[in-house]
């Protein structure tokens, strides 16, 4: 009744075309947006800007950037969270090299540091596939933390080997470093995550996006019909460590302030496979629900039994909380093996024909 | 289909109700409110549990015995962080809602996320004997505090001790000395000053880490066992440290020439090895047991009240008396600043005073049950380490017992260098150095 689509007629090209084909789409993603910029930053408090909000939309730039690559290519990786750390450690020595520029000019930098990282340890995909290819992107993952462990240069010779965001500004306004206000790294942190979240759905429903999934639904029938399967896929591997690789230096700067390299270790690159899964693989929408899913389940779970007046031990919470968490993902993958983002296409289906399903 | 159903429900329900359970968060009353951020779970439970305990309890002893604090109440709620950094800032930014006076991050890689926050924030970070070296310097760092003593000058005593050992730092010229530490920030505090050591002293260092969580280490003992060192210095955690001993145990190396320093050295580090593990010694600020005035005090108003925190028998740990001491530190430092400020629920910047002018003496020791436990300690506005000597316990198979005095720290060397780091890592932070003379 509400979610009607009786005489929206599409006249041109363009308007079949949109990303959101249905008028009432484009006005909830256009209020959305909106709200997403005023309300947190109105309303919300530090806590939930900086242990909620703020890590979310980095989890999700993560994750389109590992859907990018396990989604819509199907090359498997576990290598996000070495990505992530060039991208985090590349930002780091950029700024201190160069402190003058532009934190967000930085930021698209690192991106290209991780892409170039990317693309290198995405050339044996070329010959490996499935979980042969996780094993390589393992070990990239693994090599990755190493170097920066043990090359001392990466962190600026510091003797903890941590490295530490600079303050830095952006017209004027404080966005990293510890004076920068929640609010002002919240801001960026959702800007980044539209465009970047744009710029993805638009690459997806393109000739690359396209020859992506022809790669990844069959790739010998993908190369019969002309797709060339070493600069698709090394076009997967680059695009994708390139969100990674913002992401990464988002994870230092905005949100932690100071990094190790123990902040990108292997669970790291798990929690954003698992973002990717739940959310739904092959989505732009399911890579935001997946983030949600991950980084507020947890934390609402240790904090219900608060709000309920209940009084726990926080090792036997912690336990159940484990326990709740892992069940639910278990729960989910059983019932609904296409992620979250396949749960909101049925509701949306759901509520077109609704109150008089057939 | 039906479960599907039930499935959007849930969702549903979930999205409704998430922003009504987090922001239900109960504010503190006419009470200190101390955050204490612990892991009683995870790789790293065997250290955090007795620290987490000792700090349980003596907050309560203070509540039971003494009503307080000069009759204010502590109020403290336990935040499980699993020793995971962003789990314990979230951990932070939950519990700063409820205007904390101070905070234990009782991890390095926490404290580093929390001291850009102290000033900003106006939250003592109080990392006794962990946490950022440099942070001590308290002209650049007046909001963190990490006395006893620090790493470093843990690294100087623990050398001096060794270089007692073999009759005379001089010495020490071509003796092996390996440092097994954990792979993260807290594991690389002390390397600095062991290199400086080696170049003064003339040993031969060599630096072995272990990754996290440090249960594989078959390939750092192969390395121990070519280089057959003289001494091992391990600066380990969690269950790094009782797979260490066991390996040291394995390849026979003389458990006596083998010092953890005062994270490495607990009941729970030891006891897997058996006796393999007999004469293994650890460096401390305080000492082991239950033998003193405080630990019967705990035990009349707290453990015989039923409202003890572990387990009676598991008293007297060296990490559950480690909490102990810091519980101490942070309830004295508040007392001093009712001292000036008045017997009230002291705010944070009151607290910083406190912990500021801080003295220590030993006639208050003697007051607290604790004369013998630990030694005085007086902080000033220069100095936010106190410079702490360290002791040496040595692990008889069934208990800690103290082998040493006091060994001072060689602040010689350890004090020029931390000026020189403090000087880096506050310009990091864009930081102005405060003159000292004008606080008062």
């Amino acid at each position: 009744m509400i979610y009607r689509e009786a005489g929206q007629f599409k006249t041109t090209y363009a308007s079949d075309q949109a990303i959101f084909p249905v008028v009432q789409d484009r006005w909830v993603v256009a209020a959305l947006l909106v709200a997403a910029f005023v309300v947190p930053t109105a309303l919300a408090s530090d806590y939930w800007l900086q242990a909620i909000l703020i890590p979310f939309l980095i989890y999700a730039l993560a994750a389109l950037g590992l859907n990018i690559l396990t989604g819509y290519a199907g090359q498997l990786s576990l290598g996000t969270g070495g990505f992530m750390a060039v991208g985090g450690y590349a930002a780091f020595k950029l700024t201190s090299v160069f402190p003058g520029v532009n934190i967000l000019i930085i930021f698209l930098a690192a991106g290209l540091f991780a892409a170039a990282v990317g693309l290198a340890f995405g050339l044996p995909s070329l010959r490996i596939k499935g979980f042969y290819l996780a094993v390589a992107t393992l070990a990239a993952q693994f090599f990755l933390i190493w170097l920066f462990n043990k090359v001392a240069w990466f962190s600026n010779y510091a003797p903890s080997g941590t490295i530490t965001a600079p303050p830095r500004t952006v017209f004027g306004l404080m966005v990293t470093g510890p004076q920068a206000t929640p609010e002002a790294r919240y801001v960026v942190a959702l800007g980044l995550a539209v465009v970047f979240a744009l710029v993805a759905k638009n690459l997806v429903r393109g000739r690359v996006g396209r020859s992506w999934m022809a790669i990844r639904d069959r790739d010998i029938a993908a190369e019969i019909i002309g797709v060339r399967p070493l600069r698709t896929k090394l076009l997967a591997f680059g695009i994708s460590s390139f969100y990674c690789g913002v992401a990464g230096a988002a994870y230092v700067f905005l949100y932690l302030g100071s990094a190790e390299t123990l902040a990108f270790d292997i669970n790291l690159s798990f929690l954003v496979l698992f973002m990717v899964i739940i959310g739904g693989l092959g989505s732009i929408l399911g890579s935001f629900l997946g983030a949600a899913f991950i980084v507020m389940v947890p934390i609402f779970l240790t904090n219900a039994p608060h709000a309920l007046g209940v009084s726990l031990p926080v090792a036997l919470l912690k336990q159940i909380e484990l326990m709740i968490f892992g069940g639910l993902i278990l729960f989910f993958l059983i019932v609904e093996p296409h992620g979250l983002a396949r749960l909101w296409q049925i509701t949306k289906e759901k509520l077109r024909l609704w109150p008089f399903p057939h | 289909m039906k479960l599907r159903t039930w499935l959007i429900v849930l969702v549903t329900l979930a999205v409704a109700a998430g922003p009504l359970a987090l922001s239900a968060l109960a504010q503190g009353g006419g009470s200190i409110f101390i955050p204490l951020l612990v892991y009683r779970t995870g790789p790293y439970a065997p250290s955090g549990i007795p620290i987490a305990n000792g700090f349980v309890d003596y907050f309560t002893l203070v509540n039971e015995r003494d009503g307080g604090i000069n009759g204010v109440k502590i109020a403290w709620e336990e935040c499980e962080t699993q020793y995971d950094t962003k789990q314990g800032v979230e951990c932070y930014e939950r519990l700063k809602a409820k205007n904390p006076v101070l905070v234990n991050p009782y991890s390095t890689g926490i404290t580093y996320q929390l001291i850009p926050k102290a000033p900003v924030d106006k939250v003592v970070v109080f990392s006794m004997g962990y946490g950022m070296t440099a942070a001590a310097d308290g002209r650049w760092f007046p909001w963190v505090f990490g006395f006893p003593t620090t790493y470093w000058s843990q690294a100087s005593a623990v050398v001096r001790y060794i270089g007692a050992q073999e009759g005379g730092l001089d010495k020490l010229k071509g003796k092996k000395i390996a440092h097994i530490f954990h792979n993260s920030p807290y594991g690389k505090e002390a390397n600095p000053t062991l290199e400086e050591l080696a170049r003064k002293y003339g040993f031969e260092l060599t630096q072995l880490a272990v990754d996290h969580p440090g249960q594989e280490q078959k390939s750092t003992w192969l390395q121990v066992r070519r280089l057959n060192p003289d001494w091992i210095f391990m600066s380990g955690w969690g269950v790094m440290n009782q797979v260490a001993v066991k390996e040291a145990a394995a390849i026979g190396f003389k458990m006596d020439r083998f010092i953890g320093n005062w994270w490495s050295a607990n009941d729970s580090d030891v006891v897997p090895a058996g006796d393999g593990a007999k004469g293994y010694k650890g460096a401390t600020f305080h000492a082991p047991g239950t033998n003193f005035r405080v630990h019967a005090d705990i035990v009349k108003n707290v453990y015989d009240k039923g409202k003890g925190a572990g387990k009676k028998e598991a008293m007297g740990e060296p990490l559950y008396n480690r909490g102990v001491v810091n519980a101490m530190y942070a309830a004295e430092a508040i007392r001093t600043a009712m001292g000036k400020y008045g017997n009230k629920a002291v705010t944070a910047e009151e607290v910083r005073w406190g912990f500021e002018n801080l003295n220590l003496t030993d006639q208050r020791l003697e007051q607290l049950g604790m004369k013998g436990f630990t030694h005085a300690v007086k902080v000033t506005c220069e100095d936010h380490e106190g410079n702490g000597p360290v002791l040496i316990q040595q692990w008889d198979g069934k208990k800690w017992s103290l082998v040493s005095d006091w060994v001072a720290p060689m602040r010689d060397v350890v004090r020029p260098k931390l000026e020189e780091a403090a000087i880096v890592e506050a310009k990091k932070l864009n930081y102005t150095v405060r003159d000292c003379a004008k606080e008062k």
